[in-house]
């Protein structure tokens, strides 16, 4: 692995590699099977998950209808709380920005919290090109970062990889980044997490610049929040003297108020907990406590064409909470770095061709990524309907084709990975037609009572899936 | 035109087929999900932090500061960081080297310290979660997040029922901290392990005013 996901193979080629991958489908099953079951119970807990989920698609069509507006109001709330608002058109100007200003600190390290913006324009290998290091302090990324790997799951980046593995890499690798690997390092996972803590609070004790993503902005304020488990974002976001946030222009929000939807959406969609350990926010500046200097950039990178798209912009609803993930069949088979970007999965399929184009051999692929079967629609807490853009995104590689045989022909072989296994497809169908007069439409009216039965829906198409994969999986396979 | 302008064109470009006028959001979710009643969210509170493995204390105004002298000297604290508003009569019985929070005082500095005793803005019953914003009883973000032991002091008035009942109550303006159990991480086959990067153990106490009438003599501990 390259750590660059340039030049992968596309989606097709990528999945014949990785569903021979044994190892790497008994951690995903595993995995995505124990999330996608707590999660169902979490959000059993609320009888008004269908009205949060109505509220919060709504709120970010709104912002998304209005988003020059609020990124103005945004721009205006930072600067008057004593930041600085950068403007990127693309991953080259937001990595420019980021490396002249850790230069202008004199700094050759910054450290990182898990970030999908800046995984996506490639920050790390930019700065490390202007002589710049940057450590990843996520345990995950960590994990991938010192394996000379990618990440594979938007929550669980490092879920390809089980203990063994992980202590291995630590062994080998951490000496070189750092503080090395305690002797005598075990596998079990308090001892593994201990040696990283040990290895990054070295690194969050002398850092002076730090990077992160945000996973809201709210333009009424114009403050930033960062939901994280391990306290590593809290270590990124107030240690050091100067924070810089890389953020895409869509995670903007209206009102503080509107945290009330989404902060009881995002922790029990995504780690399937009533809330995450820690959750930051920060506005601006404060004297005498956390970072003197704040900047924000403001990343476009394909977002504006997206938004163009009048079926396809409510991919950028999207907050990122995984659960689309882990009930999809295809990638529980394929993996996540079958999809050739930071997006896999569903997300993956409709967000990473519209924000690169379908031009090339793998964003073309990716609409067919998809059984249609309908299940990541079903738990999306903002209610993509990724179904609807898949099918819309492949009308318009079918309508590329013309000359550019070699799309269409790749687009073909990518379909005919789904069409080659039938029982894939049925099982799909059957859950989609079994569910489809479930599927929520508006919010509900006066007859709320059928309504709360679907709060379990997430868990239905699982049942046919599991019944196929029961009769078709090796045994060994499982867990 | 510089990248700001060309990203909002952009966007009003992108955005030609949306009319102008707003519609409304519908609002219809609940502000909260349980009876609102303070023995129902103190309850509450105390099992979801519990669920979340923290650990969870009862105690009365008469009774706090013996609560906290022995919760520090159950874990060998030797060295306890006080935010510079901190009621300072909480802390009367602790036997462990108190450090006043100043300015001059580096994360490396509170890296040796075992210790933090903070209050906090509010906790929220539904989630198990305690709010910082860094009031005068809570200090700096960083004494809460580089020692090891988090002990946090909830007056059960404090308490609210769920995230959408707390944010009114909180101002955006400060920078805030919501906790919800000690630093966790599940990303080694999602095997939950406590204290990655902040605090290890958080020590949450409640305490009771007793009720009008009543003795004050039924402190509980857990
Ligand atoms: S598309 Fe929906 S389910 Fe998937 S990560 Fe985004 S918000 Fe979550």
């Amino acid at each position: 692995m390259s750590g660059t996901y340039l030049g992968m193979p596309a989606f097709p080629t990528a999945v014949r590699a990785s569903t021979k991958d044994t190892q790497l489908r008994a951690n995903l099953t595993h995995a995505t099977h124990t999330i996608r079951d707590k999660r169902a119970k979490a959000v059993a807990e609320l009888d008004d998950w269908a009205q949060l989920r109505e509220a919060g698609k709504d709120i970010k069509d709104q912002t998304l209808h209005h988003l020059d507006r609020y990124l103005l109001q945004l721009e205006t709330q930072v600067t008057a709380a004593g930041g600085v608002v950068h403007w990127a058109t693309d991953a080259a100007e937001a990595n420019r920005i980021v490396a002249d200003l850790v230069k202008a600190k004199g700094e050759t390290e910054v450290v990182k919290v898990k970030s999908m913006a800046t995984q996506e324009i490639g920050l790390n290998e930019a700065l490390a090109a202007e002589g710049i290091t940057a450590y990843e302090t996520d345990l995950a990324e960590l994990i991938v970062q010192l394996g000379d790997d990618l990440p594979s799951h938007i929550l669980v980046p490092a879920i390809h990889k089980n203990r063994s593995e992980i202590r291995d890499i630590f062994i080998e690798a951490m000496g070189r980044w750092g503080r090395p690997a305690p002797d005598g390092l075990s596998d079990n996972p308090a001892d593994l997490a201990e040696a990283a803590r040990l290895h990054l609070r070295e690194k969050f004790l002398r850092a002076k610049v730090a990077v992160s993503g945000a996973n809201f902005m709210v333009a009424e304020t114009g403050t930033l929040v960062v939901v994280e488990s391990e306290g590593n974002g809290r270590m990124c976001l107030t240690l050091p003297e100067t924070l810089i946030s890389v953020v895409g222009i869509e995670k903007v929000i209206p009102t503080w108020q509107d945290l009330g939807v989404f902060l009881q959406l995002l922790p029990r969609s995504s780690t399937a907990e009533r809330m995450n350990p820690y959750t930051s926010t920060w506005t601006g500046t404060t004297g005498g406590d956390g970072p003197a200097e704040f900047h924000l950039v403001l990343l476009d990178n394909g977002r504006t064409a997206t938004l163009a798209d009048e079926v396809g912009r409510q991919a950028l609803r999207c907050i990122r909470c995984s659960a689309c993930l882990n009930v999809c069949p295809v990638y529980e088979r394929a993996g996540g770095h079958a999809y050739g970007s930071p997006y896999p999965g569903p997300i993956g399929a409709i967000l990473t061709p519209q924000l690169r184009g379908i031009q090339s051999e793998v964003d073309a692929s990716l609409p067919y990524a998809s059984s249609l079967c309908g299940a990541c629609y079903e738990v999306c807490p903002v209610a993509i309907d990724i179904p609807e853009v898949l099918v819309h995104l492949r009308e318009q590689v079918a309508d590329q084709g013309g000359k550019g045989h070699r799309l269409e022909a790749a687009a073909i072989r990518a379909a005919g990975w789904i069409l080659g296994h039938p029982a894939v497809l049925a099982a799909g169908e059957r859950a989609a037609s079994k569910t489809r007069k479930l599927h929520p439409q508006k919010s509900p009216g006066p007859g709320i009572g059928p309504w709360t039965e679907t709060r379990d829906l997430p868990e239905m198409p699982a049942e046919p899936f599991r019944d196929w994969w029961k009769k078709n999986r090796s045994p060994k396979e499982g867990r | 035109m510089n990248s700001r302008e060309t990203t909002l064109a952009r966007v009003r470009a992108a955005l030609r087929d949306v009319p102008a006028r707003e519609s409304a959001n519908p609002r219809d979710y609940r502000s909260c999900h349980v009876a609102d009643e303070p023995t129902v969210l103190l309850d509450l509170l105390h099992e979801n932090l519990v669920d979340y493995r923290a650990h969870v204390h009862r105690t009365t105004p008469a009774e706090l500061p013996a609560t906290l002298a022995r919760l520090l000297a159950a874990r060998n604290a030797r060295s306890v960081v006080v935010p510079a508003g901190l009621d300072r009569s909480w802390l009367r019985d602790v036997d462990s080297a108190l450090v006043s929070d100043n300015a001059t005082l580096t994360a490396e500095h509170l890296d040796d310290i075992d210790a933090v005793v903070t209050g906090c803005a509010l906790a929220i019953a539904e989630t198990g979660t305690i709010v910082l914003d860094a009031g005068p009883n809570q200090g700096r973000r960083a004494l809460t997040l580089v020692p090891d032991h988090h002990i946090c002091v909830v007056a059960a008035d404090q308490i609210v029922a769920s995230v959408p009942r707390a944010l009114p109550r909180l101002d955006p303006l400060r920078p805030q901290t919501w906790i919800s159990g000690p630093s966790a991480t599940s990303d080694i086959e999602l095997d939950r392990v406590e204290g990655v990067h902040g605090p290890r153990t958080l020590d949450v106490v409640v305490v009771i005013a007793p009720a009008l009438g009543e003795s004050g003599h039924h402190a509980t501990t857990t």
